[in-house]
């Protein structure tokens, strides 16, 4: 008897942990059932190689919406990466305990804001700020990029701040013996030494950056070409999946459906080089 | 011969000890980008305050929503009935996946790294692809249209990954000799997991599932298509609802109501302050208890 329910408890257990497994296996079917037989409707080539989205008269091209999430990303990298490493190098060799305290909270504080008050925040100080600024219409790349810049940047603190907090302290003690001062032995021993845990966050945060929608739709502008510059509107796959899926139909559907699919591919090939980084870093 | 105990690197009198204008330059630059860190938070946090405090007013509480008093009462309803639901179906099915990665399997079980893995990739997927999937499973193949439960359905999917990683934690987190305890005793595995270790991660698990509230809170882009976007408190599992995060993005969308969103904006800030303080003490109390309990 108890035999038995040890053994049927185990079958219950391991159904429900086979959850996840079919959580993903359903998440990939729908998308590539519905996306997949869209984008070979419109052309591959033409979905993925023309700028061109007219839903009015059937032209899909996403072209520049990969670009454009391209540079937002990018420019969210760019920004939110060295504040972040800077940050994490603080918490982890140079602040004091009572200031660790109070950051390691107001980092997670930063964590748990929604996307739409991040995106609400620059749509009513950032976007005037640079519409006054450079005299353009404000929405655009630029604004996502802080934006984006400024969401990844608790993933970044508390993955780097993770990894430079598992380097052996032998590392540190070594250098200062040796007579360096304590920035070298940060910078030069610690820093190197976390250095595929950093990447392990800033891949985080890239796929943050890539997926991040409600901010991303308030602030970038929403056009549909491919930007010429930084201050241009812009439009990410992202944003093009929640902006026309309340009216779309039939083949435009698809078209949406086939977007979330590229999408999908972008955050499978982050998914796997953080879990090749994680893997050889435990190795 | 005792050998003396490696000494403890006084790290204050470090820092302070200069070597060289490098060094020193490379301590500001540090201290800069912490800086900036930290300005951007109070920056944020002090800006939502400003601007939507003066705007909480008592009609953007009432029951009823209209265009005229813009409440936000029935999303803020609707937020807590899509937690409840989207809890009832995560956290059963996280706590038991956790349970089997953590008490029921070997290290270096197969099928143990394929759900790690799966589970890994579930949190990686942005919010937007849970939307599309609800929307295509949920809304249009069950047809059950924009609901409640399509919605819970889809967020609980969504906090799936982080119920099961805390609740992993929190089970490791259980000194062995709890287990090693029980079962010299006689019980059986099972009563072992619910007796004894279950209840001593409780206080972790708990701090994992607020995480899962708060995210559920916050998240707008995968229930605008799969809960929709009606203002009044659902009758059904099975109407259409607003959370509050989706109720502040139509409230900015339109650009009518900014005040209000403002408004609705601290609110929410403040449902994530309270949720990571609550999140903390529980936490703490994990660590407290452990350290008591041996």
């Amino acid at each position: 008897m108890t035999q038995l329910k040890e053994r049927l408890a185990q079958i219950i257990f391991g159904i429900a942990a086979s959850v996840s497994i079919i959580a993903v296996a359903l998440i990939c079917f729908f998308l590539f059932a519905n996306g997949v037989p869209a984008m070979l409707e419109i052309g591959v080539f033409d979905f993925l190689g023309s700028s061109k989205w007219r839903p009015g008269s059937e032209q899909f091209g996403i072209l520049a919406f990969i670009i454009s999430s391209l540079y937002v990303t990018a420019g969210a990298l760019i920004i939110g990466v060295p504040i972040g490493l800077l940050c994490a190098i603080y918490m982890a060799r140079f602040a004091p305990k009572k200031l660790l305290r109070i950051m390691l909270p107001g980092i997670e504080l930063l964590a748990g804001i929604p996307s739409v008050v991040y995106g609400f925040f620059g749509l009513v100080l950032l976007v005037p700020l640079i519409r006054v600024i450079f005299n353009v219409q404000g929405m655009g790349i630029l604004a996502a990029s802080i934006i984006l810049g400024i969401m990844i940047l608790p993933t970044i603190v508390t993955v780097a701040y993770a990894a430079m907090k598992a380097v052996p302290q032998n590392y540190y003690e070594g250098g200062l013996a040796l007579g360096a001062s304590h920035e070298f032995c940060v910078m030069r021993l610690i820093v190197p030494a976390a250095a595929s845990g950093i990447m392990a966050g800033v891949i985080l945060g890239m796929g943050r950056a890539v997926g991040e929608t409600m901010a991303v739709i308030m602030i970038v502008g929403n056009k549909t070409m491919i930007p010429s510059s930084i201050l241009d509107g812009a439009r990410t796959l992202t944003s093009n999946i929640v902006l026309e899926m309340s009216y779309a139909a039939d083949l435009h559907y698809g078209a949406l459906i086939a977007t979330g699919v590229v999408l999908f591919v972008f955050i499978l090939i982050i998914n796997l080089a953080f879990a090749f980084l994680n893997r050889t870093r435990k190795a | 011969m005792k050998l003396p105990k490696a000494h403890k690197i006084p790290m204050k009198n470090d820092t302070r000890r200069t070597k060289g204008a490098a060094a020193i330059a490379m301590r500001w630059i540090i201290r800069t980008g912490a800086f900036i860190s930290i300005a951007i938070l109070l920056f944020i946090t002090g800006y939502i305050l400003v601007t939507g405090v003066p705007y909480l007013t008592p009609s953007l509480f009432a029951w009823e929503f209209n265009s005229i008093n813009v409440s936000l009462m029935p999303a803020l309803i609707n937020t807590i009935l899509m937690v409840l639901l989207a809890l009832l179906i995560s956290i059963p099915f996280g706590l038991a996946s956790a349970i089997f990665l953590v008490e029921y399997t070997k290290r270096g079980n197969r099928l143990v790294k394929v759900i790690r893995l799966m589970a890994e990739t579930l949190a990686g997927i942005p919010s937007i692809i849970y939307g599309l999937f609800g929307l295509m499973l949920f809304v249009t193949a069950f047809g059950w249209g924009f609901s409640l439960l399509a919605g819970s359905l889809t967020v609980s999917i969504m906090i799936l990954p982080l119920i099961i990683r805390t609740s992993e934690e929190a089970l490791k987190a259980v000194p062995d000799g709890y287990r090693e305890g029980s079962l010299a005793l006689g019980a059986g595995l099972l009563r072992t997991v619910w007796k004894v270790i279950l209840p001593s991660a409780l206080p972790g698990i708990l701090a994992g599932v607020i995480l899962g509230i708060g995210r559920i809170v916050g998240e707008t882009a995968a229930l605008i298509y799969t809960a929709g976007s009606v203002t009044e408190v659902p009758s059904s599992v099975f109407d259409s609802t607003r959370t509050l995060s989706v109720h502040m993005y139509e409230l900015s969308r339109e650009a009518l109501y900014m005040n209000e969103a403002a408004a609705t904006a601290v609110v929410l800030l403040l449902i994530v302050l309270l949720i990571n303080t609550l999140s903390a003490i529980v936490a703490r109390r994990m660590t407290r208890g452990m350290t008591d309990g041996n």
